[in-house]
């Protein structure tokens, strides 16, 4: 069973191309101001096709996460950490947060993005715990 | 919101199950086909009888026409014949649909019928990457997300929110088990404690292997036709009071909110077409995937205030001699869990219970049965309330 590999849409290609020069962009919607993630050609608060790309600042915060303990196949070395990430934009991701002590683990958490190469082709956005960023909130 | 419009005009006669649990002498188009036949059998009826089958696709053995494919197989030539696919919200929309078909003139008498083998005719690893297929193909699965997994990021959402503890989440399937014990079939029947379930292996923090449901073989059919015609079968009818729908997103990453579901809608419009509370109801049947699933259905669909649902689990209230029997036939943490047929299960025990024939386990008294299930990572709802005179 072979690790499941995005195969972009030319819609979401300039996502993946991008990330592959260490870049997370999103689309904005020209109608309503809405930020989108994941890409569309059409805002999912307005259904306006008026969308262009912009750089995203790359920081947000855990809004929930799990160690996965048993990997979904033998492609994926458990223990891993899957989290839902609330961009500071506004959109919500799915990613791994990578290099991380577990126990230091906590919603709320403000996290960094990084790019990681998942295959030949594809780079993907993973988050690093950016302790630096609640040190300046508090 | 309104219901569905068919409140109190239609009724369930017949029903059916097979084996389950580890069933490998029957495909699971084999098993759709005995249980089409034997829920028919049920009702007293006899194929001629029927002009109306609705069936959800198998994961194990994938047939592109599957309604028609299990009519070809006994020789049937419905009137009205298709498959429905919403995942485990499918049982309950497909008899949403019978009842609408019904109404429509499409078919008198409807059966719906499901069956499914992911444990006897798929390898553990193929069952596992299936299941893990609902997460969106570019966003979610490459990062290697499980199912657990994603039933994990609700339950910590949960924990942080309202302080619910894995403790409380673990009462769940303490509660399911208790009630699996007293039935002959469940596939899992030995008592098990809190601590058992603390203790048993980490899957996706905080989920264990005990919070995570069974994977199973098995199919149940039931059949639906209108109230006045249901009055000669042998068995008491039960009446469709109330049905509700609520569709939120599609993947949990696109959810607005981690910790409310859409049975929120999906239980007020069944409450409503029925004319009945949570407090009127006298059975729980619901979708029991993972334990914090569960949680959060108690809580959307009123039987408790939010954040409180792992206080209500921990009372006992649900378990055998409480005021809210919840999944007595053990749910899909104890009984079976075949995949999209696992809500059939939680629907033919609620018939049992209200035909009285529940055996060691049967409610005294009960006259109301609420049955719920969901599609994709608590996505789609769809909640049923039954009546029985």
């Amino acid at each position: 069973m072979a690790k499941p590999l995005p195969r972009p849409t030319p819609t979401e290609q300039p996502f993946y191309d991008a990330c592959a020069r260490g870049e997370l962009i999103l689309q904005h919607c020209q109608h309503c101001g809405h930020v989108l993630f994941y890409p569309r050609t059409h805002c999912d608060a307005c259904q306006s096709e008026q969308l262009v790309w912009q750089r995203a600042s790359g920081a947000g915060v855990i809004a929930s996460y799990t160690v996965v303990r048993r990997g979904v196949s033998a492609d994926f070395e458990a223990p891993y950490v899957i989290a839902l990430v609330d961009l500071v934009e506004g959109p919500r991701m799915m990613s791994q947060i990578v290099d991380v002590d577990f126990d230091a683990l906590a919603v709320g958490l403000s996290v960094t993005v990084d790019f990681a190469s998942w295959s030949e082709d594809i780079t993907l956005p993973v988050f690093r715990l950016h302790p630096a960023l609640d040190d300046d909130a508090s | 919101m309104a219901g569905s419009g068919l409140g109190g005009k239609y009724a369930l006669i017949g029903m059916a199950e097979s084996d389950v649990g580890i069933v490998p002498d029957k495909s699971p188009r084999e098993l759709c086909v005995q249980v089409t036949l034997d829920a028919i059998r049920d009702a007293g009826l006899t194929l001629a009888d029927v002009d109306g089958l609705i069936t959800c696709n198998a994961f194990a053995e994938p047939i592109m026409y599957h309604a028609e494919a299990v009519a070809e197989y006994i020789g049937w030539q419905p009137r009205h014949c298709v498959t429905v696919n919403t995942g485990g919200g499918t049982t309950f929309m497909a008899l949403n649909m019978a009842a609408a078909a019904i109404e429509a003139g499409m078919a008198d008498t409807i059966v719906v019928a499901m069956a499914d083998s992911l444990r006897s005719f798929m390898t553990r690893e193929q069952a596992m990457v299936v299941q893990s297929s609902s997460g969106h193909p570019h966003y979610e699965q490459p990062y290697g997300p499980t199912v657990p997994a994603y039933y994990a990021l609700i339950a910590r959402a949960h924990m942080d929110e309202f302080g619910t503890t894995g403790e409380q989440f673990a009462e769940a399937a303490v509660s399911c088990r208790a009630w699996a014990s007293q039935h002959p079939k469940a596939q899992m029947r030995d008592p098990i404690s809190v601590e058992d379930v603390m203790n048993s292996r980490a899957i996706a923090d905080p989920l264990k292997v005990l919070d995570c449901s069974l994977v199973s073989d098995g199919g149940a059919a039931v059949v639906i036709t209108r109230q006045d015609r249901a009055k000669d079968g042998p068995h008491k009818p039960v009446t469709l009071l109330g049905y509700g729908e609520g569709h939120a997103y599609e993947h949990i990453s696109q959810a607005k909110n981690l910790t409310t579901s859409a049975a929120l809608q999906s239980g007020r419009a069944a409450y409503a077409e029925a004319g009945l509370a949570p407090a009127d109801i006298n059975l729980l049947q619901l979708y029991d995937c993972f334990t914090p699933a569960l949680l959060i259905q108690i809580e959307d669909l009123g039987f408790c205030d939010k954040g409180e649902g792992g206080d209500w689990l921990a009372s006992g209230i649900s378990r055998p001699g409480g005021s809210k029997p919840l999944n007595t036939h053990g749910g899909m943490l104890s009984y079976c869990h075949p995949g999209n047929p696992g809500a059939m299960f939680g629907l033919t025990e609620a018939m049992t219970q209200m035909r009285g024939d529940a055996g060691k386990r049967q409610i005294e008294g009960i006259s109301t049965a609420l049955c719920h299930a969901q599609g994709g990572i608590m996505s789609s709802h769809a909640t049923v309330i039954l009546g029985v005179d």
